[in-house]
């Protein structure tokens, strides 16, 4: 009775996720089928699969340049915040930094600042600095929570370092340099690379500053190709599903590859007490 | 303070500098500058830049714009953060007594939070075509969802529901997983039922978790953007327009850089006023412990 009713329960549950799969899947099926065959549904499967739309996506749209703009900008924001917070929060586990209370405090306040209230702000910061349409004003804008970020969950994963092994380091001569490199980091490994994994997610995802900022394929990133997809005369539906599809690679690589160490970062804000 | 003392405060202050400034610059500067930008008449096409006090502020208090913006938006995330909630739990309960499946199932939850918010714009654009939309197909009916104004708003929640439950879910879930089992066969020594085992085990061992989430979701529901201004542009006839989007189109269509920044900080004061309430709840829960 108990197992038959565990079975029932079971197979509601994959059922429940087969559909919760489907917007993705759907799309995924639309970006292969032939443009004749996209607004005759039924039947769902079509006559015949073509690469088609992912050939107009790559020779004829700004996808391409987004792809390359969208990976360099998630790749230097991530080295960027991690170069800047990882010494921050070795610091902030470690030492007698001064007013280390206000600053941690304004560290987490600042990952809830909204974007749309210090967008106008960075507007006017990258006009004056010419940076607008160029990577490196997204990878400043972006550094704005990223940095906070990286501060915040690095300084909870050195926290658990016990205090003996940095003294041990220290008896040995190790300056404190040596120390963060030699005993921190290498401890602290998995869960840098969880919080560099979500960085990057975070920097691909963007939106909001990547649309303000940008203004031609120089500096377009994915989401803004994306949601600027031309359509001359009727909605090009395949090839936004192909786009599509080719925005969500990197997030469906992080997922599938690296789910251990996502969910490690992920569950770190959450799961301390 | 000892010569020694001195020297860790100096490394100290090495070690964060670089930190410290960069989040002056761009967060804490820009963060304090928007307060100030929305009391100024600033359109900078067309050279206007002067002090303008709170008049911003007093137009947006008879603006039925505002007003309806600041409607769509609370009842945005009052609806999917309770959805989210809700779901989200149900499927870590369920998904805690699975035996096939679980990692692809965690695979694919976390494959929908992971994706970026455009992308989940455009695959329910498509879902919910009036011709060809698979929501249409399944359901059999006709139906303009992102055009009709009684439609718009909840097809909009539903997309966002899609997208941010799994991260409830795999919140919950992570939690349940280290509840011991002696904890539930001392429940179930004690005679507890399922229903009062959730209500008296489950529940309060689950509540910090939960209570984190809906902040967390809450936050990001007042702060949502890109998925509204992809999949309806705030339409139709502004039934769908946030503060956000409000404040966007403000700011960048009509370059109205004061007034947009004004609506800028009240999202802002409204996100923490969220979060200070989070952490009052939070502090006598301590105290109460």
């Amino acid at each position: 009775m108990t197992s038959r009713r565990a079975l029932v329960a079971d197979v509601a549950v994959l059922v429940f996720l087969a559909l919760y799969a489907v917007p993705f899947l759907w799309q995924v099926l639309t970006s292969f089928k032939p443009e004749a065959e996209l607004l005759r549904v039924p039947p769902l499967w079509p006559t015949t699969l073509t690469l088609s739309h992912y050939e107009v996506v790559f020779t004829q749209s700004a996808m391409p340049r987004a792809l390359l703009n969208s990976l360099g900008v998630g790749v230097l924001t991530t080295a960027l915040a991690c170069a800047l917070g990882v010494p921050a929060a070795f610091a902030l586990a470690t030492l007698r930094v001064p007013a280390a209370g206000p600053l941690m405090l304004g560290v987490v306040a600042s990952t809830a600042f909204p974007q749309i209230a210090t967008v106008s702000p960075l507007y006017l910061v990258m006009r004056a600095l010419g940076l607008r349409d160029t990577w490196a004003a997204l990878v400043l804008a972006d550094a704005s929570f990223a940095l906070p970020f990286v501060i915040w969950l690095m300084t909870r994963f050195m926290r658990e370092i016990p205090r003996e092994l940095s003294e041990a380091a220290a008896l040995d001569g190790a300056g404190r340099w040596r120390t963060l490199l030699s005993v921190h980091l290498p401890l602290t490994a998995p869960g840098l690379a969880s919080v560099a994994l979500l960085t990057f997610l975070f920097a691909w995802n963007e939106f909001l500053f990547a649309f303000t900022f940008t203004a031609t394929e120089a500096s377009r990133t994915v989401p803004v190709a994306l949601a600027l997809f031309p359509g001359v005369f009727e909605v090009p539906w395949g090839d936004i599903a192909a786009a599509s599809i080719l925005a969500s690679i990197p997030p469906v690589l992080i997922v599938v590859g690296l789910q251990r160490w996502l969910v490690r970062g992920l569950l770190a804000g959450a799961l301390t007490e | 303070m000892t010569a020694r003392e001195r020297a860790e405060r100096r490394a100290a202050i090495g070690f964060v500098a670089p930190a410290v400034v960069t989040l002056a610059a761009l967060t804490a500067g820009p963060a304090l500058w928007v307060f100030w930008l929305s009391l100024r008449q600033r359109v900078p096409v067309f050279g206007i830049d002067h002090f303008a006090g709170i008049a911003h502020y007093a137009f947006l208090a008879t603006d039925p714009r505002f007003w309806s913006a600041f409607r769509v938006t609370a009842v945005f995330t009052v609806a999917s953060v309770a959805l989210e909630l809700l779901l989200g739990l149900g499927l870590a309960l369920a998904l805690r007594g699975q035996r096939v499946g679980r990692r692809a199932a965690l695979a694919l939850l976390l494959l929908a939070w992971a994706l970026p918010g455009v992308v989940t714009a455009r695959l329910f654009e498509w879902l919910y075509h009036p011709a060809a939309g698979l929501v249409n197909v399944a359901l059999g009916v006709a139906l303009n969802w992102l055009g009709d104004p009684a439609l718009a708003l909840p097809a909009l929640v539903l997309a966002d529901v899609w997208r941010t439950m799994p991260f409830v879910a795999l919140f919950c879930y992570a939690r349940l997983l280290t509840i011991p089992a002696a904890v539930y066969e001392a429940a179930a020594v004690d005679g507890a039922g399922r229903a009062a085992t959730f209500r008296f085990v489950t529940l309060p061992l689950l509540a910090p978790v939960l209570l984190v989430t809906l902040l967390f979701r809450t936050l990001d529901a007042l702060r949502a953007f890109d998925l509204m201004f992809v999949l309806t542009g705030g339409g139709p006839a502004g039934l769908t327009e946030t503060l956000t989007v409000y404040a966007y189109r403000s700011l960048f269509q009509t370059l109205r850089l004061g007034f947009g920044s004004a609506i800028g900080v009240i999202v802002f004061v409204l996100v923490m006023a969220v979060a200070a309430a989070y952490l009052s709840v939070l502090r006598r829960r301590e105290a109460a412990a």
